[in-house]
């Protein structure tokens, strides 16, 4: 399974995936998420929903130097932070640059694909699914 | 409050100096949780008595509350300030990011005082103020420009908020705006429109409500044209929410214009419409067509007007040249007439460039206008705050009058109309009374700080619980007696700089057009006021204590 964006036309800017993401961990605000929404140019121009992709064969996992991230079961990498040093190479592999940043921590914050943001979202823009056949796998 | 929340954080900027600080102010935060409580604080503290709102040293004190970016719907910033349309309090919400942009920021409040020696803006990040230059940005014919070259001069997209004024804020007119994300306002009052739902426009019509033409006529025979259900039906291009909110009620139409002079050649502009700018306007001015309508509320958008008092201010000076009070010697040639958009069209850009006496008068409102041209039965202006689009009755118009703000928000007496007096009346001294005890209950939602629209969800049962959780621990009764203290500490502010209810004027218009409550005369009216007057200007002990109830 994994989070997909399904419309990102029917977004509304209200981030309460954000809040929902940060509220996960226990915390309030925005500080922790793994999902981000930002307009495209200004509000009147819609908005982007800005997460992992899940990425079949991750060019973040790739890069990092320490074997933190691990390959995750249907995509996307599960973060171990006991290894991760903070270098941040990971970030710039990324060129959905859906890998976020805990200043708190110094470490990276990326999409485990849980769905709890989806749970929440009040206009249909997420759903926890099924990898769909018609995504192309980079590693092919 | 929360241990070291960094609610408390006060960043202090003083632009003439280029100096910024922070202070922590628990006492303030802890005590009167934010928003609109702290910001009347920090006011009467930064702003004494008598000072000139235009004054270097008149600060604009920005807050949020300890409810933002914890719960859904508590997205609103508080401006407090003293507004140069009015002299006296000033106080704007605005929703869009700016609450949680500046509560994550690590701020509860920010303090700006002092003036920039060339054109500047301010970025604030991570609790620290950063003083920029934008003198090429100044005189750009759109502020939505503006705010697209600052947004890509700034970084944390998404997670911030941009508020700017447009042209009618350079100039110093007296109603200009901020905005905040292109779509949202500190409105009203000069620092900056307002929230209202477009699909009141239909129903207040037919039931005499609707302000029309100079409110002339409490119908209009075009209401349908510009109902909300017309433009959603036919221009509604997106909806768009404020931070952590899942109501979406920014609606934005999508204008599809040709360009004459070349076929197949179109621009499309979204604008943001809902219920007062449709009626300031569109009814106001008597304005049939709803894509005219949306072409003028894009051109208050653009220069930085607030919609209400520019639709007031024109729709008396149309009446004013209809009964030679005004001439085209006063226009400069221009010719105001209802129903014909192309006159306002020129009428708020002449507004917004100060360009002869009479539109350097009428851009510091209608009672300015009238004062020098007359016409003050038809100034449809109440506290000096041109009339919001509610011409339902004697609450209504006692409540223009009696809020703090001069705002239909402060305690809805609208809703009490078409609700209760619309079944029979009641003494003048128990509708004050009603009044009041609305608006001391909206001061603890306004400083939480919580949009008016959630009333319905944030009962005080739930806001209580809703506190417990922000670290506040309070009984109703506390919180009953924070919010008259609040409520109190506003009426201080205004009566120390000169507000005296004994002089607020009744322009004799609301009493001729029949409304949707009728019957009320002006010993009525007095009468109301007067008995606010007296328990606003006395110790909170000799006031009957009310409940912290009170849902509209």
């Amino acid at each position: 399974m994994r989070l997909s964006v399904i419309d990102a036309e029917r977004c509304t800017g209200c981030q309460i995936c954000m809040f929902a993401c940060t509220r996960r961990l226990g915390f309030a605000g925005t500080g922790k998420t793994a999902i981000h929404i930002k307009s495209v140019g200004g509000m009147e121009r819609g908005l982007s929903v800005v997460v992992c992709r899940a990425c079949q064969d991750p060019p973040c996992a790739k890069v990092c130097p320490e074997d933190a991230l691990v390959q995750r079961k249907g995509g996307g990498v599960i973060l171990n932070p006991s290894k991760c040093t903070g270098c941040g190479l990971c970030r710039e592999a990324c060129i959905v640059s859906a890998i976020f940043w805990d200043d708190e921590a110094q470490k990276p914050i990326i999409c485990v694909h849980c769905g709890y943001c989806a749970k929440y979202c009040p206009h249909g823009v997420l759903a926890l699914e099924e990898r769909r056949e018609e995504v192309p796998d980079a590693a092919k | 409050m929360l241990p070291s929340d960094p609610l408390a954080n006060v960043l202090y900027i003083d632009l003439s100096k280029k100096r910024s600080w922070l202070e922590r102010r628990e006492d303030l935060f802890g005590k009167y949780f934010g928003g609109a409580g702290v910001g009347i604080q920090l006011l009467t503290e930064n702003c004494p008595a008598g000072m000139d709102p235009l004054a270097p040293e008149a600060p604009i004190v920005l807050t949020t509350g300890p409810l933002d970016g914890l719960f859904p719907l508590a997205s609103k910033t508080v401006a407090m300030f003293k507004s140069p349309h009015t002299g006296n309090l000033g106080e704007s919400h605005a929703g869009g990011r700016s609450a949680v942009a500046i509560r994550m920021s690590g701020l509860g409040a920010i303090v700006i005082t002092g003036t920039n020696t060339n054109p500047g803006y301010l970025s604030i990040e991570g609790g620290k103020a950063y003083f920029l230059d934008a003198t090429t940005l100044w005189g750009m014919t759109s502020s939505v420009t503006a705010g697209r070259i600052i947004r890509q001069n700034e970084r944390s997209a998404g997670l911030r908020s941009i508020m700017r004024i447009g042209r009618a804020g350079e100039n110093l007119v007296t109603y200009a705006d901020v905005s905040t994300e292109t779509y949202r306002h500190f409105g009203r009052l000069g620092m900056g429109h307002d929230l209202g739902t477009a699909e009141n426009i239909q129903p207040l019509s037919a039931l005499g409500g609707l302000p029309t033409r100079n409110l002339q006529s409490g119908r209009f025979d075009s209401a349908e044209a510009i109902s909300g259900e017309h433009y959603a039906e036919h221009y509604l291009g997106r909806r768009l929410a404020c931070s952590h909110c899942p109501v979406a009620c920014i609606h934005i139409a999508a204008l599809r214009e040709p360009y004459q002079d070349e076929a197949y050649y179109y621009k499309t502009t979204m604008i943001s419409y809902d219920y007062e700018p449709i009626y300031a306007l569109g009814s106001m001015l008597g304005i049939r067509n709803p894509e005219q309508v949306l072409s003028l509320m894009d051109k208050v958008e653009v220069l930085g007007l607030d919609a209400m008092s520019s639709g007031v201010c024109l729709a008396w000076a149309t009446e004013a040249m209809e009964k030679g009070l005004v001439t085209e010697q006063d226009t400069g040639g221009l010719q105001l007439e209802f129903r014909k958009v192309d006159g306002y069209l020129a009428g708020v850009e002449a507004i917004t460039r100060r360009s002869n006496e009479f539109w350097r008068t009428l851009g510091r409102g209608v009672d300015a206008a009238a004062a020098r041209y007359g016409g003050a039965d038809f100034a449809m202006a109440f506290g000096g705050n041109e009339m919001p689009g509610y011409h339902t009755g004697p609450a209504g118009y006692l409540g223009f009058m009696l809020g703090a703000r001069h705002s239909h928000l402060d305690n809805a007496g609208y809703s009490i109309d078409q609700k209760e007096l619309t079944k029979g009346s009641i003494p003048a001294e128990q509708l004050a009374q009603k009044l009041m005890d609305e608006e001391r209950w909206r001061q603890v939602l306004s400083s939480l700080s919580v949009c008016f629209f959630a009333r319905g969800i944030y009962t005080p049962e739930l806001t209580l619980r809703a506190l417990a959780a922000a670290g506040y621990s309070l009984t109703a009764e506390q919180l009953a007696a924070t919010a008259d203290d609040i409520y109190r500490a506003k009426f201080a502010f205004k009566l120390a700089n000169g507000f005296d209810f004994n002089k607020l004027t009744i322009p004799h218009r609301i009493f001729e057009t029949p409304a949707v409550v009728n019957g009320f005369d002006e010993a009525y009216m007095r009468r109301a006021i007067a008995f606010a007057g007296d328990q606003l200007a006395s110790p909170r002990a000799e006031l009957r204590q009310s409940s912290t109830g009170g849902q509209s």
